[in-house]
């Protein structure tokens, strides 16, 4: 279907295409807001076109790299334009470029100033993503790892709410502060292997000592990306002063570039210290599921409840990634840990989906009430019928019904648990209670009940445009939650490769 | 002496006559046609840039020819500071003859005196004895104090000029009194030959590391590091924009080649003894300019310890004294000329009418007011703050490579954190260029060539960090 010449430059494009043509966005001029959108729109949908054949042309038999290209960039330094994809990226590129559209269309009335600068920060921001999940040259990585927060400063500082300017910078230098201690360890390992390749790290024997140096530098990095508890407050901020396709791309995307970067670097390059270190992450994960569960329960403000929600979802794939020492510690085998794994990043796919949607259907209420506060709706399924029917099976997804995306990722990940612990997997089980809680209550008070104020009262239902995009949402959850093996099936190679790399040790 | 090792130096002849030649042209021009002495000072440098190139020695990494009994010396790493100098100083005429303009002080001291202090930064480039250092420098630190004190009418230029006499003259002299120590421990003023006659006598000697000191003080006090860098900020903020543009930018690329020619070529042996120096200093002065930035409302006095803390960064590229490390510390002292001209440059864009921008609150809505210089802005910010694709994360990039190369890991651990708190007051700006409503609604003019300059330098900044890979390899194969 797809020819040899072309997937030798699919990656390129997917990179560039939406960095280029965000560039073409912004200088259709602040006057031509339909002409930026119109563009904007057509760059999104031929980049999600383009990726495609990520999906159809992917050989889901290897765990080697796909799609690579390979090309000097700074030669004294050893730096290479190094691109690739495997079992672990290609998904995430796809729920990227996806996503890509999505935040066009959603972007399409509720803003109303600079709109060309606009599109422009998302589709340079979904290129530059696209980047991170395919770079396989550390430094390359990086670069598209820092670049990516200066869009989404930018889209949550110009069209955020009242408090955007603590909230950006704060997300700003949180993530900058995580990363430049993953740069110092980047440019150790640089120094001691002479190469900035990935994948030659995963084979560089380290001493123990240094592995767990580096093992806290990337933790440093990814742990505030993901973002997991103690550091994760900068996002029920981040993501509340956000615009609506901020805050999705933020927890569609972003927070799966954490756990991302974990199965890239920390797992493979440093798997003797992930290991010696696995307890502080599980410990980290269980209170983010069970702790920041509980928070969520008390909030009152919808973004920041989901905001919340997310950060207890995130924890299930930090307890899947790092359950797999302890299952093999445990029982010497790794298949209970491949499901750990898998379930980790199904999590993080379906996760992206339903997060994006919470995150949408937020953003529909609040393009007609200005509000985001909870008290301020009841009864919402009387006037947007068609609104609750979407609102509530998001929900419903969220707290993990079966059926939904939600439940497969939830479910892989407490079974894997049962084989390390018992009770890691009761506290992770919890989750179903209290998201369910959450989700649940939220949806009692938003949308069922009674009017209770003329606002609502007078609330218009979704329009086509609104329908298209949860309707496509809703259809992707089903399509996860009920038929996962297509998923499944792309990472599998890889997760083996994964897993029969990290329980062998590298110290020297 | 033969002809051809005089015409080593004939991009100085160049400037040192164009210089002569701009003062005495100015007597005859009535105040109406002083576009002429710009065209002149453009074609200078454009002209000395050419001459450089064609002297072959950009693409001959080995060789090094000296003139004038061996004072004078002509390398790659010369070259290609000069060129970068003259390439700054083209973007500063661009950018001053705007703002001479707009506050009526267009007159042709700025560009002889200009002419001046670029001869003065070429000869401390080249410099190879203590004697040619010192001519350098003095040529350099004369111009500027008259240049500070341009305006005649501030008393805030005035003032500055005073500091920056009172201050720079006393760095002087400690200078000078190592220097003497040095010529009196090794009996030579060429650089080569003291570290000659420090390699045959060793380097335990306490009158040597005395000079050393003295000389040590003398470099940092050019640099402007903690704590020789008060006269910065003042300096800074007193003198006219157009001013601050060179001085922030063109004499930090000759404060480098004066560093490593006196440190490295010739004080090499003593290698262990400056580099304990170097290091409190580096330390100190990216601690202390990162935090007192913060604190800052005038923007002219956030960029000072901005370059205070840039500059710490410089003198840890020197630190490891390796190949590697000089490479990174030129890259980092050419971007950072670069990305001053260009903030220093918006400056004067926003001054207009006889009233100088001197506020963060003048770039506040600038997105609004005009989208394109505010994302130039951006870039210079986000360059500044070491966010990639900008160059300016490249150049810490390297200055990090050779530091945790050399075994100073707290040292780069140190540097990013501070870079981070650094980022704050970078950060600050864009947000008042984005997130802030106007509080003027003045469109913003600026001459073509004025756009043009600055695009250009926007360019630099993208492009040199996307590709920069030839520039890196220029600075590396300068030191072999």
């Amino acid at each position: 279907m797809v020819n040899g010449t072309m997937n030798g430059f699919l990656l390129s494009i997917l990179i560039w295409l939406p960095i280029l043509g965000g560039v073409g966005v912004m200088m259709a001029g602040a006057q031509r807001p339909a002409l930026a959108k119109g563009l904007a729109l057509l760059i999104a949908t031929a980049t999600f076109l383009v990726s495609l054949p990520l999906f159809f042309a992917f050989d889901t038999s290897t765990a080697a790299m796909q799609f690579v290209e390979l090309r000097p960039w700074i030669e004294t330094f050893n730096i290479h334009y190094y691109l690739g994809v495997d079992g672990f990226s290609a998904p995430l590129i796809l729920l990227t470029t996806f996503f890509g559209v999505l935040v066009v269309i959603a972007g399409w009335r509720s803003i109303q100033q600079n709109v060309n600068q606009y599109m422009a920060a998302f589709l340079v921001m979904e290129g530059l993503m696209v980047g991170v999940f395919s770079a396989l040259d550390a430094l390359l990585f990086y670069v598209f790892f820092e670049a990516m927060l200066i869009p989404m400063f930018l889209v949550i500082g110009i069209w955020g709410g009242p408090r955007r300017v603590y909230a950006t910078i704060k997300f700003f230098l949180y993530t900058f502060l995580g990363s430049v201690f993953m740069l110092i360890g980047l440019i150790y390992l640089y120094i001691q292997s002479g190469t900035w390749d990935i994948l030659a790290w995963h084979d560089m024997p380290l001493s123990l000592a240094v592995q767990k140096w580096l093992f806290i530098g990337f933790l440093a990095a990814f742990a505030v990306k993901i973002p997991m508890f103690p550091v994760h407050t900068w996002l029920p901020d981040a993501h509340v002063e956000a615009p609506t396709g901020g805050s999705v791309i933020l927890a569609a995307i972003m927070l799966k570039i954490g756990g991302y970067g974990f199965i890239r670097f920390s797992l493979p390059i440093t798997p003797d210290a992930s290991a010696a270190l696995d307890w502080l992450v599980i410990a980290l994960s269980l209170i983010a599921v069970v702790y920041i569960g509980f928070v969520a329960l008390a909030q009152q403000d919808m973004k920041k409840l989901i905001a919340y929600s997310s950060i207890s979802h995130m924890g299930f794939v930090t307890l899947g990634l790092f359950i797999a020492f302890a299952i093999y510690r445990k029982t010497g085998g790794v298949s209970g840990a491949a499901l750990g794994v898998e379930g980790a990043m199904v999590q993080m796919v379906s996760h992206g989906f339903i997060s994006g949607a919470l995150f949408l259907t937020v953003g529909v209420l609040y393009d007609r009430m200005h509000s985001r506060m909870i008290k301020d709706y009841g009864g919402v399924a009387n006037t947007m019928p068609w609104f609750a029917l979407f609102a509530v099976f998001f929900l419903m997804a969220n707290s993990g019904l079966p059926g939904t995306s939600g439940f497969v990722g939830e479910f892989m990940v407490i079974l894997s648990s049962f084989q390390a612990n018992f009770w890691f997997a009761l506290l992770a089980a919890l989750t179903l209670i209290l998201g369910a809680a959450y989700s649940l209550w939220l949806a009692k008070r938003v949308i069922f009940g009674a009017v209770t104020n003329r606002e609502v009262q007078n609330l218009q239902d979704i329009n086509s445009r609104e329908a298209f995009v949860l309707g496509t949402l809703a259809v992707a959850i089903l399509f996860i939650g009920l038929w996962p093996q297509p998923l499944v099936d792309m990472m599998q190679a890889s997760v083996d490769h994964l897993l029969q790399h990290i329980i062998q040790s590298k110290v020297i | 002496m033969n002809g051809a090792e005089l015409l080593l130096a004939a991009p100085e002849y160049l400037v040192l006559v164009m210089a002569c030649v701009v003062m005495i042209v100015d007597l005859f021009l009535s105040k109406e046609r002083g576009g002429i002495i710009h065209m002149l000072s453009m074609l200078t440098v454009i002209f000395a840039a050419i001459i450089t190139l064609r002297g072959g020695f950009l693409m001959d990494t080995t060789q090094a020819a000296t003139t004038f009994n061996d004072s004078f010396i002509r390398d790659q790493m010369g070259d290609v500071l000069k060129v970068f100098s003259f390439v700054m100083m083209g973007l500063i005429y661009i950018y001053a003859k705007f703002y001479l303009r707009s506050f009526d002080l267009f007159r042709s001291d700025f560009h002889a005196l200009s002419l001046f202090a670029l001869l003065g930064v070429m000869l401390l480039i080249s410099a190879n004895s203590m004697l040619m250092i010192y001519l350098g420098l003095e040529l350099i630190a004369l111009s500027v104090y008259a240049l500070v004190a341009f305006d005649r009418d501030s008393g805030r230029g005035s003032e500055s000029a005073m500091k920056y006499f009172v201050l720079g003259s006393m760095a002087s002299g400690m200078l000078l009194y190592g220097m003497s120590m040095i010529y009196g421990a090794t009996g030579s003023l060429l650089l080569p030959d003291i570290a000659e006659a420090v390699r045959t006598q060793g380097a335990d000697d306490i009158l040597l590391v005395f000079g050393l000191v003295f000389v040590v003080v003398g470099i940092a006090f050019k640099f402007g590091v903690v704590p020789f860098h008060m006269w910065i900020p003042d300096v800074y903020e007193g003198a006219p924009p157009a001013v601050t543009l060179f001085i922030s930018s063109v004499p930090k690329l000759a404060a480098f080649a004066m560093a490593f020619r006196f440190l490295s070529s010739g004080l090499g042996d003593l290698h262990f003894q400056w580099q304990n120096m170097l290091a409190s200093l580096a330390v100190l002065s990216i601690v202390l300019g990162n935090l007192a930035a913060i604190m800052q409302t005038n923007i002219k006095r956030m960029l000072a310890y901005s370059t205070i803390s840039h500059m710490g960064f410089v003198l840890l590229g020197l630190l490891p004294d390796t190949v590697f490390g000089f490479g990174s510390s030129m890259y980092y002292v050419i971007v950072y000329g670069i990305m001053s001209v260009a903030a220093f440059g918006m400056v004067i864009l926003l001054s207009g009418r006889g009233v100088e921008a001197e506020h963060l609150s003048d770039f506040k809505g600038l997105n609004q007011r005009n989208p394109y210089y505010a994302a130039i802005m951006g870039l210079v910010m986000f360059s500044m703050a070491g966010i990639p694709p900008m160059v300016g994360f490249f150049a810490k990039l390297m200055v990090l490579k050779a530091v945790i190369e050399a075994g100073m890991l707290w040292l780069a651990v140190t540097a990013v954190v501070f870079a981070v708190i650094g980022a704050f007051y970078y950060l600050r700006v864009v947000k008042y260029m984005y997130f802030d409503e106007p509080e003027s609604e003045a469109a913003i003019v600026a001459p073509v060539d004025f756009g043009a300059a600055l695009t250009l330098n926007g360019i630099m900044i993208l492009g040199l960090g996307m590709f920069s890979s030839s520039l890196i390899t220029i600075c590396m194969t300068s030191f072999g």
